[in-house]
């Protein structure tokens, strides 16, 4: 196994390329969305809500925007990539190759990370000037940021190889991507939702994300960072087992 | 050396048996073609071939490295040209070529880059989009695309399928030079003449079983033969010619028939005998017997 190889790094950059060739969709867009999330939410929202004292509610609101928008395009970076070669055939291209498993797995999920941290660095730049952001501890929101992209990047992976048409990839980002992470505390803390909401959202591991991402800028957060940092590599893990036993498997590509 | 040895492949879907045991030997430095009607398997083994369908059982070895086992040195040693004509919308034709060279662990391949683009007039499209291209350009691009890792053994998969004449003639000559060169090819066409100018030796497939496998010339030699055609304006054949007959017809000015033969010499004989019952031929024709009629044989029969 070898993970600098050149077909391994020849697939990262043509994953990179494939994204940055049509930046102003998969980098500017989602960076003006956000924006305008921050806006909106913002301005109805500024002085009615604080959820930790000393913060307003736009400086808590930007973490959270930040972290949904890693999470969001890193999914569609690997899910969009594998889904569009995967109908158009030019997956075929990657299968002839010698490259293994392991390296097909790396290489899909890095380039989502690099898409979803280009853009969550991109919201945080336009967003930053909204709002003053203290950055208690630094380490942990780029560890939040890498464990999140890296899972998003792995969800897309395993929902590109599931897909077969573009609605069932539409299925699995609108029923399990974008409740998971509306309902994880980007706009809000889940201590202000009622008792049985609390329990369910303790069970959404994107909430330990963007619980522990938050941690890193306020040094406040729903849940021990260590507790989060544990729950969200364990759940990398399993699910970084799952896609490369897909890949080695051959499910949906080699039939 | 075996370039491609195919063992005991099966493959099943569903009901249908795409493959039933097919067991092949394709030696190194060979042109080797594929033949059969649609549905007979053809693409299905190729895919098996390139990794991209898995048997149900058999193995499949390219220069001694299990397709499956050791994929990663089988590939190594493998192009393929799928017959789909795919393409990524996303990069030109000189990214696309370095993009699949790098996934072999060719970073620096420029030089060969430049001349299997040469090779196939894709020079002056270089720097042009995929999606810009013609189905001729794109296809030329997906053989490039085979060979960018100068493979030993080339597996074409219907590659002139829906293109025109320049580019096959193009395709052949670059495919026949690297032959020449050493590399293994393995062709499945619909172009039958093609098959015949082309290969040496060819395997027929029918409902996932090799129903015939030699060298084109024993194949042609073996089967058919040649044919004379003869148009009698008077008389009829005699008894002793009428087990020759292929395909007898009655034309407007006569009765004609299509004798099978195997050496010219018979020909005379024919003559003679038809001469010394009177019959009058009014017309005649010795035709060589080609691969479409080895094609139409054996796909009637289902064997040799």
């Amino acid at each position: 196994m070898n993970f600098i190889s050149a077909g391994f790094r020849t697939l990262v950059y043509k994953e990179s390329l494939r994204f940055w060739k049509v930046a102003t969709q998969t980098i500017a867009a989602p960076i003006l969305t956000a924006m305008l999330y921050l806006l909106i939410f913002g301005h109805v929202l500024e002085g009615r809500v604080t959820v930790y004292a000393g913060v307003t509610y736009t400086a808590f609101l930007i973490p959270g925007l930040v972290m949904m928008s890693i999470l969001q395009n890193a999914f569609a970076n690997s899910s969009s990539s594998l889904i569009q070669s995967k109908i158009t055939g030019n997956l075929v291209f990657v299968l002839l190759t010698p490259l293994s498993h392991w390296e097909i797995f790396s290489a899909y999920v890095i380039a989502a990370m690099a898409r979803g941290l280009a853009v969550g660095l991109g919201v945080f730049i336009a967003t930053t000037w909204f709002a003053h952001l203290s950055f208690v501890w630094p380490l942990w929101i780029v560890v939040f940021a890498l464990l999140g992209a890296a899972i998003l990047g792995t969800m897309g992976l395993i929902a590109g190889i599931w897909a077969e048409k573009f609605d069932q990839l539409a299925a699995f980002q609108n029923f399990l991507i974008m409740p998971l992470t509306f309902l994880s505390g980007v706009f809000y803390s889940i201590h202000s939702l009622p008792p049985f909401w609390l329990t369910i959202s303790h069970l959404n591991p994107f909430f330990y994300m963007i619980d522990g991402f938050r941690y890193g800028f306020f040094g406040q957060s729903d849940v021990n960072p260590l507790v989060s940092v544990a729950i969200v590599s364990g759940f990398l893990v399993a699910l970084s087992l799952l896609a490369i036993r897909l890949l080695r498997s051959g499910y949906r590509l080699r039939h | 050396m075996t370039a491609i040895q195919i063992s005991n492949v099966e493959k099943r879907y569903k009901s249908l048996q795409a493959l039933g045991g097919v067991s092949l030997a394709i030696e190194e430095g060979e042109f080797f073609g594929l033949l059969g009607p649609n549905g007979a398997g053809k693409t299905t083994l190729i895919s098996i071939i390139a990794g991209l369908i898995r048997p149900d059982a058999g193995s499949v070895a390219i220069h001694g490295h299990d397709v499956t086992a050791d994929f990663r040195n089988a590939r190594k040693k493998l192009g393929v040209v799928p017959q789909e004509l795919v393409f990524d919308p996303f990069f030109t034709v000189r990214e696309t070529l370095r993009l699949q060279s790098g996934y072999f662990g060719l970073a620096n391949n420029d030089a060969w880059i430049d001349e299997v683009m040469h090779n196939l007039d894709l020079t002056n499209k270089a720097d042009v989009n995929m999606r810009a291209l013609s189905g001729g350009m794109k296809r030329r691009v997906l053989v490039a695309q085979a060979l960018v890792h100068k493979p030993p053994v080339i597996v074409l998969d219907e590659p002139t399928a829906g293109v025109d004449v320049e580019l096959r003639q193009t395709l052949w000559k670059f495919i026949s030079r690297l032959n020449r060169e050493g590399h293994t090819v393995v062709l499945t066409t619909h172009y039958l003449e093609e098959a015949q100018a082309m290969c040496k030796r060819v395997a027929m497939l029918k409902s996932g079983q090799v129903v015939a496998l030699d060298s084109m010339a024993s194949l042609i030699r073996r089967i058919s033969g040649s044919q004379l055609m003869v148009n009698l304006s008077h008389g009829d054949l005699t008894d002793d010619l009428r087990h020759l007959v292929t395909h007898p017809e009655t034309s407007e000015h006569g009765k004609k028939y299509s004798l099978r033969i195997n050496e010219y010499a018979e020909v005379e004989q024919i003559l003679t005998r038809l001469r010394t019952s009177g019959a009058v031929i009014d017309e005649m024709q010795l035709q060589q017997a080609d691969l479409e009629d080895i094609f139409l044989q054996i796909m009637d029969k289902g064997t040799v």
